[in-house]
């Protein structure tokens, strides 16, 4: 029996804060639960499955926070779109009966603890295969990204100047979002001038560094109908992982090539029918390489596909339209956001940026390196079944 | 190649990059590289070589693999120029060259790009394996530079 439509985001909270010194990862995920209880019109008693990622003990840790005993749990941790695959994870246990109601919780103080994601060097590392890659070359986030640009650029030619339209684009949606860090607009000429961290990656090809987190609750569609808030339906969902592959790593495909196909085969609907992609976007490459083994364009035509205006406002793609990692917010793993905004636009609450008709989104994350290691979750949400 | 490599001149301040911990599954490529020695595995049941080295073979699952001295050349698959971070010992020493490379044995593999200005790297450029000596350390770090090219 398929998973398709079985089950539904209810209730979603997003921390507004963007810089919260004096608080811990823990109370960002309660508060953020209670939250996402009030607007699904929950209350703590009915969740029976946690999970989280991150830190420490994961979910357990959490449960103790939350003085809860839930009948599931999962601390699945693939990077920043652990938080997708939570959600896929919780719709197969929901509908397998192992419970009702799943809340997913994320919470991130890097920024206001000083942590560089991006460019922190890897430190000692005694276990392969880190060993041979890590610590010892220099090796950064940023610089294991670049290196799928500078292969896609060479392979086809994709130039900075295409990079920088997700980055423009992204950018023009953060000025609709209050609580995002940058807003103000920029043109390619910004991207491509600005200072260069890896090449051939700018400063703003790259994301934002903040705190941050969120919650999702998952429940059944037959519960979701009695609920405060429009349910937003899972119809598909997959998830995957991409890895050096024994030596023949091709840097220019991510695992989305996988969990994409999943998801959209279960959901049953085209790429043309989706009215939003919420896409990871660590970086501009994260995009277009997904975009393109998402299956909105064929391999190495990102370059094009992204150049055309039609991932802005009023374009035919709207893409990351609460502007992203890019300049809304990355508290480090981010993919919980692309939930959070993808069932704002489902259930028509973005005002000015709502997209109309947004009945078919993607929610799509990405953790860990794409040239390199790295786990992919994708869920395709709609406002029907 | 490894023999050719010249002579570095003494570093007046201690190496202050991150150092690979040995372990026995890796041990044996550190103390290659100290002999200047690219060493790779393959498989002894499924004949593929693979990259990183491992006790069991990702093809196959054999754990008939060996380690075999490869020949330290191949070609820049791609790269990137750091110019920030990199972590301890990097970091001060921006911008250089991360790279993946494409070695002869066909495995790609992770390191960097030196004797080169930065902006001077190519995909495709034809590399060999340097080894950089860690000094007091007994440890060697391997990492590719351009290949002279023969005249015709
Ligand atoms: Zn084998």
């Amino acid at each position: 029996m398929s998973l398709r439509g079985k089950t539904a985001i209810v209730g979603i909270h997003e921390y507004e804060s963007r810089f919260a010194p004096n608080v811990s990862i823990n109370q960002i995920k309660a508060e953020c639960f209670r939250e996402a209880l009030e607007d699904a019109g929950l209350t703590k008693d009915d969740v029976d499955g946690i999970c989280t990622a991150g830190e420490g003990f994961g979910a357990v840790d959490l449960c103790e926070y939350l003085n809860v005993h839930p009948h599931y749990v999962d601390s699945t941790q693939t990077g920043g779109s652990s938080f997708v695959v939570h959600a896929a994870h919780a719709a197969t246990a929901i509908d397998a009966g192992r419970c009702n109601v799943v809340a997913i919780m994320y919470g991130s103080t890097a920024k206001s603890r000083g942590v560089a994601i991006g460019t922190g060097g890897a430190g000692l590392q005694a276990e392969a295969p880190e060993q041979y890659e890590g610590g010892v070359h220099g090796t950064t986030t940023v610089g294991v990204y670049a290196q799928t640009a500078r292969r896609h650029m060479e392979e086809y030619g994709t130039t900075s100047e295409q990079l920088a339209a997700i980055a423009v684009s992204t950018r023009k949606w953060a000025a609709t979002n209050p609580f995002a860090v940058m807003r103000d607009p920029i043109a390619i000429e910004d991207v491509v001038n600005s200072r260069m961290v890896s090449d051939p990656l700018h400063l703003l090809d790259c994301c934002l560094q903040t705190d941050g987190g969120g919650c999702v609750i998952v429940t059944s569609a037959a519960r979701a109908k009695d609920l405060k808030k429009k349910p937003v339906y899972i119809l598909g969902m997959g998830e995957a992982v991409g890895h050096w592959d024994a030596g023949r790593r091709d840097v220019t495909t991510v695992a989305a090539q996988w969990s994409g196909q999943d998801a959209f085969k279960m959901a049953g609907v085209e790429r043309k029918d989706i009215k939003l992609a919420m896409l990871y976007d660590s970086f501009t490459i994260t995009v277009l390489v997904t975009l393109e083994d998402l299956g909105f364009c064929k391999k190495g035509e990102g370059g094009p596909f992204v150049s055309d205006g039609k991932l802005e406002p009023g374009g035919k793609l709207p893409l990351n339209t609460d502007g992203g990692g890019l300049s809304s917010n990355h508290p480090g793993m981010r993919g919980i956001f692309t939930m959070l905004e993808a069932t704002r636009q489902v259930r028509g609450e973005r005002g000015e940026a709502q997209i109309p008709n947004c009945d078919l989104a993607v929610a799509h994350g990405t953790g860990g390196t794409i040239s390199h290691r790295h786990g992919t979750g994708t869920l395709v949400l709609s406002s029907h079944t | 190649m490894t023999t050719q490599q010249p002579q570095q001149p003494q570093q007046p301040q201690p190496y202050k990059k991150p150092l690979p911990v040995l372990e026995p599954e890796t041990r044996p490529f550190w103390e290659a590289a100290a002999r200047r020695e690219y060493m790779l595995k393959r498989c002894s049941s499924c004949k593929q070589f693979h990259y990183p080295p491992q006790n069991v073979c990702p093809h196959c699952l054999s754990s008939n693999t060996v380690w075999i001295r490869g020949s330290g050349y191949g070609k820049v698959y791609s790269y990137t120029i750091t110019y920030q971070g990199g972590g301890p010992g990097y970091a001060e020493e921006v911008p250089f060259v991360l790279g993946i490379i494409e070695l002869d044995e066909g495995v790609r593999v992770w390191s960097n790009v030196v004797g080169i200005d930065p902006k001077e790297v190519k995909v495709g450029m034809v590399v060999e394996a340097v080894f950089e000596n860690v000094a007091g350390q007994g440890i060697a770090i391997p990492r590719f530079r351009p290949r002279p090219q023969k005249k015709a």
